[in-house]
């Protein structure tokens, strides 16, 4: 009886799931296939083209012993360390700055977003130069007159990363700011309107309400500054090809290298599987929390 | 306890006057409502109290004291707001118990003081749910019971029971009312419900595009209405109004003749209540055809065209006509009420 009054599931809305079969095929086979494609060949000795020769373990053994792939390890910990949590603060700081009702606000707004709709390989040049010794940022304020200043952060291998971050901040915070905004202006007049009634300082208000009002938006920001985060490669190539040494290198260029100019498929397959594993163990345990635990009524 | 003056508050933005010439004595423990359509200046007018907003000029008197560059914190008020103004991701026991926490009550108070606000609101079976997982009319509880955990000295509310739906409204109504009776604390409430404003208040404004047009005890305003936006703003259904001249103590229109006026000659627009005239059978001092017939369950509300203006008497409820039949209706001069055409104001006392 149940059957008859109500129909199958499978069977409902049959049009909008034949209209997206092609899709999920193109998910299916391009995203999942080509990954587990990825993840077998990462344990065999193929060279220039993909061969069926079992090496096990051999090239993680080979990729943990590189120092290259260590140093680039490094790299992208302090860059998106760094990168998350100055984008996030600074984007946070202007919108919130935006958000007091202040003249000419749309034209703050879209300066602040521009650098957004540069590419990478624009911004990494233009910073480039700003930050060369001999024609950017240091020679101006040496002609000023400030002759014992000193700011190249490309030049210093210590520093460099740094000086890409820069970069990448400059690129990326606006989008942040845009988010934090937007999350800002869906918050209630009146609960701003009550937290003053209240007495309660702004910056409280921000902490103990307004922040946490916006996680859906935050969890939006983080996401998108992880995934520039984790793909961060042509800034690099535009900006210091990985140097000075290998001050500067990444995971994705050392993906990229192995696979493309030293001809290491299986090296650089390892390598990628290395990311992907990263990525897993950072998106699991919080999908969980963040979804799992919800249907359980919390 | 705390007595409110405002002397003179004005309140321009650039050349557009939000709030003119404002200028009120509120008493300690008396119910005010601010009434007037939207963008009349009485939630202006609030918010000036509250601190939200600086006036332009004036003074504003808490208790004696000039309040006008204090910070809302440091007025002792507590205000209640349209769209609630609840923190959504406290739950309603930490809602209440927040304004507590900020102003460095003492933790050992917070547990009961909480409890005895949320009973008074009936609120104690949700404590622990967060302000999504409550109906409008339970958040509105919230909202109240946040202003009264405080015991401040002024409660002010903004439009509160606006986002309520009508049956919902009448029993926070009616729970507001007994609130305030049992706090004795002095509130002020802006609506734009003439029918909140009767009930609730001890007295009303009524305000209009920003200049205070009435104020007095609902009786006054519903009896004496000051002119005619007042007449027209108050009731329901509104005073009628009726343009025509007055020669000689009578008043004429097209369709429509009263003598008995001590008036002197000229055009007016005449007023009447709605239950005051009657329907009878012939002679009285209106006569035209029904325009509509509305049946309201208590009483029958018939409507004519008269003097270019649509008129709405009470009948009986077992009165019955069809609409274009022929009526007669009496309106004695006692039940009119009388104000200048050009300036609406009142005529007669």
């Amino acid at each position: 009886m149940a059957s008859a009054t109500r129909p199958n599931q499978l069977l409902r809305n049959m049009s909008s799931k034949i209209a997206s079969i092609p899709m999920a095929l193109t998910a299916i086979v391009i995203f999942v296939g080509c990954t587990l494609w990825t993840v077998a060949y990462s344990f065999t000795g193929s060279r220039l083209l993909p061969r069926w020769r079992w090496v096990g373990l051999d090239q993680y053994d080979r990729l943990w012993d590189t120092d290259r792939w260590i140093i680039s390890m490094q790299n992208l910990a302090i860059y998106g360390f760094c990168m998350m949590a100055f984008s996030l603060f600074l984007g946070f700081l202007m919108a919130a700055l935006l958000d007091q009702k202040i003249r000419g606000e749309n034209v703050f707004r879209t300066i602040f977003l521009y650098p957004y709709a540069l590419s990478f390989v624009v911004t990494g040049l233009t910073w480039q130069w700003m930050l060369n010794p001999s024609f950017g940022l240091q020679k101006v304020v040496r002609d000023w007159g400030w002759e014992s200043f000193t700011f190249a952060p490309l030049t210093n291998p210590d520093w460099a990363i740094y000086g890409v971050l820069m970069a990448g901040l400059w690129q990326g915070t606006g989008l942040v700011m845009v988010i934090m905004l937007a999350g800002l202006r869906g918050i209630d007049e009146d609960v701003w309107k009550a937290a003053r009634v209240d007495g309660i300082p702004a910056w409280k208000t921000y902490v103990y309400i307004v922040i946490p009002m916006m996680r859906p938006i935050f969890v939006t920001a983080i996401v998108l500054v992880a995934t520039a985060i984790i793909k961060v490669f042509d800034l690099i190539v535009a900006q210091t090809q990985g140097g000075p040494g290998l001050a500067t290198e990444v995971p994705a260029k050392y993906v990229y290298e192995m696979m493309f100019r030293n001809q290491n498929l299986g090296q650089g397959f390892a390598a990628s599987t290395m990311m992907l594993c990263f990525v897993l163990i950072i998106i699991v345990p919080w999908s969980i929390y963040e979804f799992g635990g919800r249907r359980n009524g919390r | 306890m705390a007595e409110i003056v405002l002397k003179n508050v004005c309140k321009r933005w650039g050349s557009f006057i939000g709030v003119d010439d404002f200028d009120l004595t509120i008493a300690d423990q008396e119910f005010l409502v601010l009434l007037g359509p939207s963008g009349c200046g009485k939630t202006t007018t609030m918010r000036m109290i509250a601190g939200l907003e600086t006036p332009t000029s004036g003074d504003i008197l808490i208790d004696g004291e000039r309040v006008n560059d204090l910070e809302p914190k440091d007025r002792d008020i507590s205000m209640v707001f349209q769209s609630y103004g609840l923190y959504p991701n406290m739950n309603v026991y930490e809602n209440i118990r927040f304004p507590l926490k900020v102003r460095k009550v003492p933790a050992a108070e917070h547990d009961e003081r909480v409890k005895k606000a949320a009973a008074m609101v009936e609120l104690e079976p949700f404590m622990h749910r967060k302000p999504a997982a409550l109906s409008g009319g339970q958040r509105q509880r919230v909202a109240l019971a946040r202003a009264i955990v405080r015991e401040p000295n002024v409660f002010l509310m903004d439009e509160p029971l606006s986002n309520l739906d009508a049956k919902l409204r009448v029993s926070t109504r009616a729970q507001i009312k007994n609130l305030s009776h049992e706090l004795k604390v002095t509130t002020i409430y802006v609506t734009h419900d003439q029918i909140e404003a009767m009930t609730l208040a001890d007295r009303v404004v009524v305000m209009s595009k920003g200049i205070v047009q009435q104020v007095g005890t609902p009786t006054d305003i519903y009896d004496n209405p000051a002119n005619t936006f007042v007449a027209s703003f108050i009731g329901s259904p509104a005073m009628n109004l009726v343009d025509g001249t007055m020669s000689g103590g009578t008043f004429t229109c097209e369709g429509m003749s009263i003598s008995g006026f001590s008036a002197p000659d000229g055009k007016v627009t005449l007023g009447f209540r709605a239950e005051d005239a009657q329907v009878v059978d012939t002679g009285g001092e209106l006569n035209a055809r029904v325009y509509s017939m509305e049946l309201l369950g208590d009483a029958t509300m018939v409507t004519v065209r008269c003097g270019g203006a649509l008129v709405s008497v009470k009948a009986g409820k077992e009165y019955r006509s069809n609409i274009g039949d022929d009526v007669s209706i009496t309106v004695p001069s006692s039940i009119c009420h009388l104000f200048d055409a050009e300036s609406g104001e009142r005529l007669t006392g």
